[in-house]
C-alpha cells in the first residue's frame, strides 16, 4: 500500500470524511450505551432497595421474636423473582436467623452483616437494609440480585449502537464520495491542464472553473497564469522568427559584400599585375635608348671632340647629363612602385640600431663630411623591416644632404608623444623649407630647392609617405627656411 | 692567351655598337660572336635545324634577357638543359634591375648578373671588365667531347 501522502486526493478526502464521521459515531454510541447501563443500575439499585425495605418491615416482627419459620417464610417469598440470587437475615447480635434458599450455601450468604448500603459485587447487585421497629434496631436483612438485565440491557444498546454506526457509516461513504467531488474535481481538472501544457507545450488550453470559490480562484489564477504565457511564448516565437530573418539577412549581405571584396580583389590583383609588367618594362625599355643617347653623345665627344667648337661640346655635356639623370628618375621611380607593390611582413624593428647603421653608411661613402648624430636608443616598431629601412634611410639621407651648407650640421632621431600617440621624428638644422609649401613635400617629383642648390628627384619623400602610409601611419614636416626641417611619422 | 670567344646575345644594335666600342678599345672585337635573339643563339650554341654547333663553345655567354621570339632565361634553360653546355659560363647583361630577373637568372644557373649602366663611362668599365675577366682570367670548363 501506498504511504497516505500519495494518495489520490478523491481517496484522502474520502477517508477524511469516514474518519472524522466515525470518530462522532463512536464517541455518540459509547456515551448513549454508558448512559444506558447507568441508568439501569441505578433503577435496579433502587428497585432492590424498596425491595429491601418491605421485606425488612415484614420481618420485624420474625427477629422480635427470634421466629426462625416465619423468616424462612418471609424470605421464601423471594422465590418469584427469577433476579433474586440469595437473602439472610441477621439478629441484633449479627447471627443468621434465616436464609434464601434454605440450604444457601456460606459462598452465597456472607457470615456477618456488613454496613448498611447498596452496592455491586462480583457480578451481583447486593444490599444490607436495617431491620428496625419504633426507633430501635432489630436486625439486618441482606438480599443479593443477579444483574443479567444490566448485561442483556448493555447488550441490547451494543447492538443497536453497532447497527447505528454501520448504517451512518455507510451513509457518510456515500456521501463523502458524492462530495468529495466538489473539491477534488475542480483540483483534478487543473492538474489535468498543468499535465496537458508541460507535456504538449500547449499554451492554449484552459482549466475549466467550477465554482466561486478558493479553487475557483485559484482556477482563475492559473488561467491567467497561461494567458501570460501564451502572449510571452508567442512575442518569443515572433522574436525568434524575427532573428532568424535578420540573420538570414545579414548572412546574405555578407557574403554579397565578401563576393564584392572577392571581386575588387581580384581586379586589384589584375590591376597590380598591369603595374608590375609596367614597371618591368619601364626598367628595362626606358634605359635601353638612354644609354644609347648617353652613349654617342660620349662616343661623339670622343672621336669627334676636335671638329666640335666648345658650345657643342658643352651641348654634349649637356645631353649626357640629362640621360643620366633621366635614368636616376627613372630608377627612383621603380624603387617607388616596388614599395607600392612590395608584400608586407610585419616584425619587430630595432629603428635605432637601423639608423645607426644607415648613418655608418652615410659617413663612410662621404668621410669628408663631419656630422653630428643623435640617436635615441632603444625605439622599436612594428613593420616591414625592408620598406622601413627604405623610409629611414630617406629621412636620414635627406638631413644628410640638407645640412651640406651648415657649419655645424646635426641630425636627430628621437621619439615624441603627440596628442597621446608615440611619434618617430627625424630633425635636421638644415636649409629647411617654408611653411607654405609644407603640403608639397610629399608630392612625387615635388621640389623645394633647384637642382643646383641640392641635387634630387623628387621621388625620396613620396617614397616615405608611401612606406608610411601602407604601415597605417602618418607623416608630417614642420620647418622655416634656413632653420632646418623636422619630419614626424607614427606607425 | 685562351682561344675562346664571347658570344654577345643582344637585339638592340646600339647596345651591340657600345659593346662592340669598348671591347675594341681592349683589342677584344675579334673574339665576339653577335646573336641578335634567342633563336639565333640557339642556332650558334646546338647548330640550326639539328646540325651540329660550332667545334669549339664559347668562352663565355653575354646573355640579355628581353629577346625577340625566345626570351633570355629559356636561352639560358636551353644552355643548361644540354649535356654539351651545361657549364658554359653565361653573364645576364640586362637592363632590368627587378628581383625576380636576378632571382630567376640565378636559379636558372646565370653566372654572373651584371646590370648595364646607363652612363658610357660606367657601361665601358663594366664590358671591359666582362671581356678581361672571363677571355684572360677564367678558366672555362672543359668540353665534353661530341659523341
Amino acid at each position: 500500500m501506498s504511504p497516505l501522502r500519495d494518495w489520490p486526493i478523491k481517496r484522502k478526502l474520502t477517508a477524511i470524511l469516514l474518519l472524522i464521521s466515525g470518530l462522532v459515531l463512536v464517541l455518540t454510541s459509547a456515551a448513549f450505551v454508558t448512559y444506558q447501563v447507568v441508568t439501569f443500575r441505578r433503577t435496579i439499585q433502587s428497585h432492590l432497595a424498596t425491595r429491601s425495605r418491605v421485606l425488612a418491615a415484614n420481618s420485624t416482627a420474625a427477629l422480635a421474636f427470634a421466629n426462625e419459620a416465619d423468616a424462612t417464610e418471609i424470605l421464601a417469598a423471594l422465590q418469584y423473582d427469577p433476579h433474586m440470587v440469595a437473602a439472610a437475615l441477621y439478629n441484633q447480635d449479627g447471627r443468621v436467623l434465616a436464609t434464601y434458599p434454605v440450604a444457601a450455601t456460606a459462598d452465597l450468604i456472607p457470615a456477618a452483616p456488613q454496613p448498611d448500603g447498596y452496592g455491586f459485587e462480583g457480578g451481583r447487585l447486593v444490599g444490607f437494609t436495617p431491620v428496625a421497629q419504633g426507633g430501635k434496631r432489630l436486625g439486618t436483612l441482606y438480599i443479593a440480585s443477579d444483574t443479567k438485565d444490566v448485561s442483556d440491557a448493555l447488550r441490547l444498546s451494543g447492538v443497536i449502537a453497532i447497527v447505528v454506526l454501520a448504517i451512518a457509516m455507510l451513509a457518510a461513504y456515500a456521501l463523502a464520495a458524492a462530495l468529495q467531488g466538489r473539491i477534488s474535481a475542480p483540483i483534478l481538472a487543473l492538474a489535468e491542464t498543468a499535465t496537458a501544457v508541460s507535456t504538449r507545450q500547449d499554451y492554449s488550453v484552459r482549466a475549466p472553473k467550477l465554482g466561486e470559490d478558493e479553487l475557483g480562484r485559484l482556477t482563475d489564477a492559473f488561467n491567467q497564469m497561461l494567458v501570460r504565457i501564451e502572449d510571452q511564448d508567442r512575442e518569443l516565437r515572433r522574436y525568434a522568427t524575427e532573428l532568424e530573418q535578420r540573420v538570414a539577412e545579414r548572412t546574405h549581405e555578407l557574403q554579397e559584400r565578401h563576393e564584392a571584396v572577392r571581386r575588387n580583389a581580384a581586379e586589384l590583383l589584375a590591376a597590380n599585375q598591369e603595374l608590375d609588367a609596367f614597371a618591368y618594362s619601364v626598367s628595362h625599355d626606358l634605359r635601353a635608348p638612354l644609354r644609347s643617347i648617353d652613349g654617342f653623345s660620349h662616343v661623339l665627344l670622343e672621336d669627334y671632340a676636335a671638329q666640335l667648337d666648345q658650345a657643342g661640346r658643352d651641348s654634349l655635356q649637356r645631353v649626357r647629363a640629362a640621360s643620366q639623370r633621366m635614368a636616376t628618375l627613372i630608377d627612383d621611380l621603380l624603387k617607388l612602385a616596388r614599395v607600392t607593390r612590395a608584400e608586407m611582413r610585419t616584425e619587430v624593428v630595432d629603428l635605432s640600431g637601423m639608423a645607426r647603421d644607415i648613418v655608418a653608411e652615410l659617413q663612410r661613402a662621404t668621410p669628408e663630411r663631419h656630422v653630428e648624430f643623435a640617436i635615441a636608443p632603444g625605439l622599436q616598431a612594428r613593420g616591414d623591416p625592408r620598406l622601413l629601412r627604405v623610409a629611414l634611410d630617406n629621412l636620414l639621407r635627406n638631413g644628410w644632404k640638407y645640412t651640406a651648407k651648415q657649419p655645424r650640421p646635426q641630425i636627430e632621431f628621437a621619439s615624441t608623444n603627440v596628442n597621446g600617440e608615440r611619434a618617430f621624428v627625424v630633425r635636421d638644422n638644415g636649409a629647411g623649407f617654408d611653411m607654405k609649401y609644407a603640403d608639397k613635400l610629399f608630392g612625387v617629383f615635388q621640389r623645394l630647392h633647384s637642382a643646383a642648390e641640392f641635387e634630387g628627384t623628387g621621388v625620396g619623400l613620396a617614397t616615405v609617405r608611401r612606406i608610411i602610409t601602407r604601415h597605417g601611419g602618418r607623416i608630417w614636416a614642420e620647418g622655416a627656411v634656413d632653420r632646418g626641417a623636422t619630419f614626424y611619422f607614427t606607425l | 692567351m685562351n682561344a675562346g670567344k664571347i658570344l654577345l646575345v643582344e637585339d638592340n644594335p646600339d647596345d651591340i655598337a657600345l659593346t662592340m666600342r669598348a671591347l675594341k678599345s681592349h683589342n677584344m672585337t675579334n673574339d665576339v660572336v653577335v646573336a641578335q635573339d634567342g633563336v639565333q643563339a640557339l642556332d650558334y650554341l646546338f647548330g640550326a635545324e639539328g646540325g651540329a654547333g660550332p667545334d669549339e663553345l664559347p668562352a663565355v655567354v653575354l646573355l640579355d634577357l628581353k629577346l625577340p621570339k625566345v626570351n633570355g632565361l629559356e636561352v639560358l634553360q636551353r644552355i643548361r638543359a644540354d649535356e654539351r653546355t651545361r657549364l658554359l659560363p653565361v653573364v645576364i647583361l640586362t637592363s632590368s634591375d627587378e628581383e625576380r630577373d636576378l632571382i630567376d637568372g640565378y636559379r636558372l644557373g646565370a653566372n654572373s648578373y651584371v646590370r648595364k649602366p646607363v652612363d658610357f663611362v660606367e657601361f665601358t668599365q663594366a664590358a671591359k671588365q666582362l671581356g678581361l675577366y672571363w677571355l684572360l682570367m677564367n678558366r672555362a670548363p672543359p668540353v665534353p667531347r661530341r659523341l
